[in-house]
């Protein structure tokens, strides 16, 4: 999902760094206060940040015979909401855009709206509704982890048709192209992606019943 | 969907499905490269003439120095996780032995 450096057009570098930067800043704010109001969370969120470096830098071979890494965004999400975990991917792809020129500067706004707004937002729509509608802690940790994480891919394709449309199909039919590349790959992985935060969920639930309870993950 | 609560039973999953691609007899060939680096042949298919416009600052010499990296980053994060699970277990276990006593 990582757009690299220098390939999306300069216009379009700055309109999703623009639209990507507000959510950072209320991400920032957000991280800041949870830590000052609830300084015990900062265990969790620790975790929630590790999840994220680990599961990013992870490239895992899928049904397409090409490899793509999960995003780990789901969990923080699920913990602390889609804000939280816009600041934490931000910190992620900053990260591999300097030391690893994975994605880059130019693109870095791009990436964070996939995979650090689009990726949370949906987790957590995905989240309320199926808690809302009285579905199990796993089955709504495990949905919303794989949404979030198949939903930043299908944006990274969605960013890259924007700027390359076909000559002959326009924005719809590179969508198709890319779709095909990004979201396809995915599929398998996204499974994975909902099985592992499930797998941490557990032990989380395990041990920490007093802060999940806080953060109102458990009801 | 109570079997995702048996946490090995839902990790042997993950990588059973992580191994099916390997395996199949359809992929024998494939090159399991990028997916990044596909939809770069996509953007050079759509639009030939484009010229990224920026470079990284730094890129990584070599592919081993930059699993070194990707490494280094699953590493840090895989610590951090490990501790403060091992830390509230460690937590939960000595608040139940302060309990008993």
């Amino acid at each position: 999902m990582h757009i690299m450096e220098g390939y999306l057009p300069p216009l379009h570098a700055a309109a999703w760094a623009a639209a990507a930067a507000p959510f950072v800043i209320v991400g920032a704010v957000k991280v800041v206060r949870t830590v000052r109001e609830h300084p015990e969370s900062r265990l969790l969120l620790a975790a929630s940040g590790a999840f994220t470096f680990v599961l990013s830098a992870l490239k895992m071979p899928s049904v397409t015979g090409s490899c793509s890494h999960p995003t780990g965004a789901g969990l923080g999400t699920v913990l602390f909401g889609p804000s939280v975990m816009t600041f934490m991917c931000s910190i992620v792809l900053l990260f591999q855009a300097l030391l690893l020129a994975h994605g880059g500067l130019t693109t870095l706004g791009a990436n964070i709206f996939s995979m650090g707004i689009a990726g949370p937002w949906v987790g957590w729509l995905v989240w309320r509704s199926l808690r809302g509608i009285g579905a199990s802690l796993e089955l709504s940790v495990f949905a919303a982890a794989a949404l979030a994480d198949l939903a930043t891919y299908c944006v990274t394709a969605l960013q890259l048709s924007l700027a390359f449309p076909d000559p002959v199909s326009g924005v719809a039919g590179a969508a198709g192209k890319f779709l095909g590349v990004f979201a396809v790959t995915q599929v398998p992985l996204a499974i994975v992606e909902g099985l592992l935060t499930v797998a941490i969920m557990n032990r989380l639930s395990r041990y920490n019943v007093g802060e999940l309870r806080q953060l109102a993950v458990i009801r | 969907m109570s079997f995702l609560r048996d946490t090995r039973l839902v990790l042997a999953l993950a990588v059973g499905i992580l191994l099916i691609p390997l395996f199949m007899p359809s992929l024998k060939t494939a090159e399991f490269a990028g997916a990044d680096g596909e939809a770069e042949g996509v953007i050079a298919e759509l639009a030939p003439d484009y010229q990224p416009w920026a470079e990284a600052w730094w890129e990584p010499p070599s592919g081993e120095i930059e699993s070194l990296l990707f490494a280094l980053q699953a590493g840090l994060g895989a610590g951090v996780l490990g501790y403060v699970l091992g830390l509230r277990r460690g937590q939960a276990q000595g608040s139940g032995r302060a309990r008993d006593e």
